[in-house]
């Protein structure tokens, strides 16, 4: 099974090694033809503006959104949640919209305000979590399922293959999450 | 809940990571920037050639500057304290900056010591020439680093010659023995225990920039092709004839460095790139580089 990082910008290297600490084979995506063969993709955390300027003006945005509309699983962290929502409630722009949330963007305020805490993750309990700048996600469509919470709030959600999370799992040594995610990507 | 913890500090940074920092001094150079793709904003009162070229002390920002600059974003905003100067650190830690620059761009306020970063929240960065200089700073708490190469003169090559001695120095630390690596420590005046980290991983255990100098995409390009994590670009960008373009083209270079083709088309039609300066015409007590 080969996983796709989307690695234009942003913490692409950190998701690479998790995949491959869970023997899958992990490549980063740069250009539309990294996007064939794939099983899954997984959408980094970074800057989701540079992140989408950086998509759009070297053609990788429409061909992403086309694979992941054809049914590609795709696991968002943090700006790859704000990629992946229909709504940003305090930005002018949304991008790929295929994630039925509203998110707020940089919602846990300024860098001084960013924490470690656990998850609370449906049939794993509680999984520790970095928050940096993190979004949060205040609305959440019919068909989304919130798979954990953190303070009663959603932080992690699935919605068919597309699997969001406001926080970067990525950061930690636990690899339950980046698990589920395989396993999602193993069923379609 | 933790909130200010190393992880937290040194994951910030790894967002970072592919991206281009700008500097910029009001807050519609910052929507520029926002715009053209940057990961986050340098918050300054004057770019660092402006400061080379004005001469006198130079200090931390005005807050209300930094505050007009944060309100202009939604990108991370940065901001400079003098090396070793506490108080203007906590204003700027008060004031709600994402990352601390500890820099060599504005004049040293302590003679002897850098801060002690681990009793801050906020993240800091610090600049480096070689890996001993490297490892002084992440003792010190630094979350981040960057190559320090030579502010405001629009000339690469110091920034070249710092990433080329760290990986250089990071390359032999690899083969050492434990007793060379002992011997060597102490050569270059870094802490055992950090050198063993970085032995063990084989890189830098934090970021890694590369700043001072950068003026073109290429420039841009060559510093990630040296292995560095993304760039500083300080008075590059806004003393150059067409920022935005020039903006917009060294952020697909800093991602695109290993595609020449792409390269060549984004490097077309600039205009004209900000007045450089040799390193050799700087008299030695202006180099920025040795505070």
């Amino acid at each position: 099974m080969k996983i796709g990082v989307l690695a234009v910008q942003g913490a692409a290297r950190e998701h690479i090694l998790c995949l491959r600490k869970l023997g899958v084979e992990a490549v980063p995506v740069l250009r539309p033809p990294d996007l064939l063969d794939l099983s899954g993709i997984v959408l980094p955390g970074g800057e989701s503006t540079a992140q989408w300027r950086l998509l759009s003006r070297a053609g990788l945005a429409e061909p992403l959104k086309k694979a992941l509309e054809e049914g590609l699983p795709a696991f968002g962290t943090c700006a790859g949640l704000i990629l992946l929502a229909k709504e940003i409630t305090n930005w002018p722009e949304h991008y790929l919209g295929l994630l039925d949330v509203a998110v707020e963007r940089n919602a846990t305020g300024r860098q001084v305000d960013s924490f470690e805490a656990e998850v609370e993750v449906d049939g794993l309990g509680e999984v520790p979590a970095v928050f940096i700048r993190a979004p949060a996600i205040r609305r959440v469509g019919r068909g989304v399922e919130v798979l954990g919470t953190h303070d009663d709030e959603p932080a992690l959600v699935k919605q068919g293959a597309i699997l969001g999370a406001t926080f970067h799992p990525e950061l930690t040594e636990d690899l339950r999450v980046h698990e589920l995610f395989l396993n999602l990507c193993r069923k379609e | 809940m933790q909130k200010g913890t190393y992880r937290v500090k040194t994951g910030f940074a790894e967002m970072f990571k592919g991206g281009v920092i700008m500097d910029v001094t009001t807050p519609e150079q910052a929507q520029i920037a926002e715009e053209a793709g940057a990961v986050a904003v340098m918050a300054l009162e004057r770019v660092p050639a402006d400061i080379r070229a004005q001469g006198g002390v130079a200090r931390m920002a005005d807050p209300k500057k930094i505050k007009e600059i944060m309100r202009a974003v939604s990108i991370p905003v940065m901001a400079k304290c003098r090396i070793g100067h506490i108080a203007e650190a906590r204003i700027l830690e008060a004031l709600g900056v994402d990352f601390i620059d500890e820099s060599e761009v504005l004049t040293p306020a302590d003679p002897f010591h850098h801060i002690d970063k681990w009793q801050f929240k906020v993240p800091f960065v610090c600049g480096c020439r070689d890996l001993g200089e490297a490892c002084r700073r992440l003792a010190e708490g630094a979350a981040m680093l960057r190559t320090k190469g030579e502010a405001g003169t629009g000339n690469v090559v110091e920034a070249v010659r710092h990433m080329r001695i760290l990986n250089d120095q990071i390359r032999r630390l690899k083969e050492m023995s434990r007793a060379e690596l002992v011997t060597y420590a102490k050569e270059i005046g870094a802490p055992v225990e950090i050198l063993e980290m970085i032995q063990e991983l084989g890189r830098l255990p934090v970021v890694n920039f590369a700043a001072g100098g950068i003026a073109t995409p290429a420039d841009a390009a060559l510093m990630r092709m040296l292995g560095a994590d993304g760039v500083f670009v300080g008075s590059g960008i806004f003393k150059s004839e067409n920022p935005e373009k020039r903006a917009r083209a060294i952020v697909l270079a800093c991602t695109y460095y290993d595609d020449p083709e792409l390269l060549a088309k984004v490097s077309e039609d600039l205009g004209e790139a900000m007045p450089g300066v040799e390193i050799e015409k700087i008299p030695e007590h202006s180099l920025m580089q040795y505070r």
